[in-house]
């Protein structure tokens, strides 16, 4: 039997990072697939967050490599400014830029970084709009908007540079209950839809719908990682195990 | 009060108001923009050259403008360089301004958040673009008012100028007070003058101010 080829997008082996004293990733490898939805978790300090700036080159590592599409962070064919216009990114402050208007914020990476012609990027961005039912906002100001509209925004922002995957950063984490779940339903189409993505969430049942395949992550390490069921349903560490029942209340 | 005094000195002030303007607006373009090289320079801590905006702006900041005029128009010749005293008068108003202009920015720029930047940063802008487009509009709407009192504060510095001989408001109201000794009229006449340049320059700038703060304020 021949093993069917694996199409890698992001090979991340060996990954330190530390503060000063202080070791924060210390020999991550995750090894995400095209399409694949991977869900990061873990107690807060764990080094998740750390570990998706590093994707981004947010973050500088100190130690082991990163690869994105068949390239490796560092080396001479490797440019962060042309990577990063490939790797979304969404953060946890929900953050837009306040003197530009919902569109100029969606616009801006497509029109200066990729330099895509203003008829082009508009039209898909008034087509991601209307799927985040937010169509009707386009010419608001930040300021007009609640953190979930300005949420979703940000997620129309980092999907109409057409990425090859998208990193989550607890991206409900500082929004009311009320809004979270009009975030997560984003996220979960666009994971439908076949996105590959890295997700850090502290939602656990976001995550067992979500993910193909679940890390957690522990003091700079991954503890444990397998099918977002399997993890859920049987976890195989006592760690990971003690961490869950956290989230469950009798 | 002197009516016939003040209607033949009108033309006269008529024209020191265009040498004290056209003095005070180079003064002011190029105060701006030595004070947006100083302010990046200090935002991008670069630091070849932070060390000598540092010190032009300790030496601009803590020496009266007559006492950089002086060193302009009396003490460069004798180093062999000759200027005219309009060209004192920029270079004296550019020198003063520039450091404070930078100032006014530097505090914009580093109000602007670092996850503004970070954002810029994600969705692939290089550090031009992310400077042109994300950093340098926050910090202008921040900015703008400590710049918009700089402009003010530099057009009422030119009425010092008249020690290096320059015929603008001040040097003129001077002349005809020791010619005529109508000095009431001559000083009314340079305050309703300098009232005629700021009031339009000072409503201009809560017009600016609004438009670039409306975005992000909404004020």
């Amino acid at each position: 039997m021949t093993a069917q080829k694996r199409d890698v997008i992001l090979d991340i082996k060996g990954l330190r990072k530390s503060y000063g004293d202080k070791i924060v990733l210390n020999g991550v490898d995750i090894c995400v697939e095209r399409g694949e939805a991977v869900v990061i978790i873990g107690p807060s300090g764990c080094g998740k967050t750390t570990l998706l700036r590093c994707v981004n080159g947010l973050e500088t590592h100190q130690g082991g490599t990163i690869t994105i599409d068949g390239r490796e962070a560092g080396s001479k064919n490797f440019d962060w400014i042309l990577v990063r216009q490939k790797v979304g990114m969404v953060f946890q402050s929900y953050d837009l830029f306040p003197h530009m208007t919902v569109l100029e914020n969606i616009l801006l990476g497509p029109l200066r970084a990729q330099k895509r012609t203003r008829e082009e990027a508009s039209g898909q961005a008034i087509r991601l709009l209307e799927r985040v039912g937010l169509a009707d906002r386009v010419n608001d100001f930040p300021r007009q908007l609640s953190g979930g509209q300005r949420q979703r925004i940000a997620i129309v922002r980092a999907l109409c540079m057409n990425p090859d995957i998208m990193l989550f950063d607890e991206v409900t984490a500082s929004l009311d209950p009320e809004m979270v779940r009009e975030v997560l339903d984003v996220i979960l189409g666009v994971a439908r839809q076949g996105m590959t993505m890295m997700i850090v969430t502290h939602e656990m049942g976001f995550a067992r719908v979500a993910a193909d395949k679940v890390i957690f992550m522990e003091g700079g390490v991954i503890a444990e990682e397998g099918p977002a069921k399997e993890f859920f349903t049987l976890p195989k560490t006592e760690r990971a195990r003690r961490f869950l029942n956290t989230f469950y209340f009798e | 009060m002197n009516v016939g005094f003040i209607a033949d000195a009108i033309p006269i002030y008529g024209r020191a108001i265009i040498v004290t303007l056209r003095i005070a607006v180079l003064g002011i373009l190029f105060s701006l923009v030595i004070g947006v090289i100083c302010g990046l320079v200090a935002y991008c801590k670069m630091k070849a050259v932070d060390k000598l905006t540092r010190g032009y702006i300790e030496l601009s900041r803590n020496t009266p403008l007559v006492i950089q005029l002086f060193f302009l128009y009396y003490g460069l010749p004798k180093l062999g360089v000759m200027l005219s005293n309009e060209a004192c008068a920029v270079i004296g108003l550019s020198f003063l301004g520039g450091s404070y202009m930078a100032e006014s920015l530097r505090g914009g720029l580093e109000a602007v958040s670092k996850v503004q930047v970070e954002l810029g940063l994600s969705i692939g802008l290089d550090t031009f673009q992310l400077i042109r487009f994300v950093v340098f509009p926050q910090a202008m709407a921040v900015a703008v008012p400590a710049l918009g009192a700089n402009c003010v504060f530099l057009i009422k510095e030119t009425s010092v100028l008249s020690i290096i001989a320059l015929r603008d408001l001040m040097s003129v109201t001077k002349e005809l007070i020791g010619m005529y000794y109508n000095t009431t009229e001559s000083l009314l006449l340079l305050v309703v003058c300098y009232l005629l340049i700021l009031l339009p320059v000072s409503f201009g700038l809560t017009f600016l101010e609004r438009r670039v703060r409306y975005a992000e304020f909404g004020v």
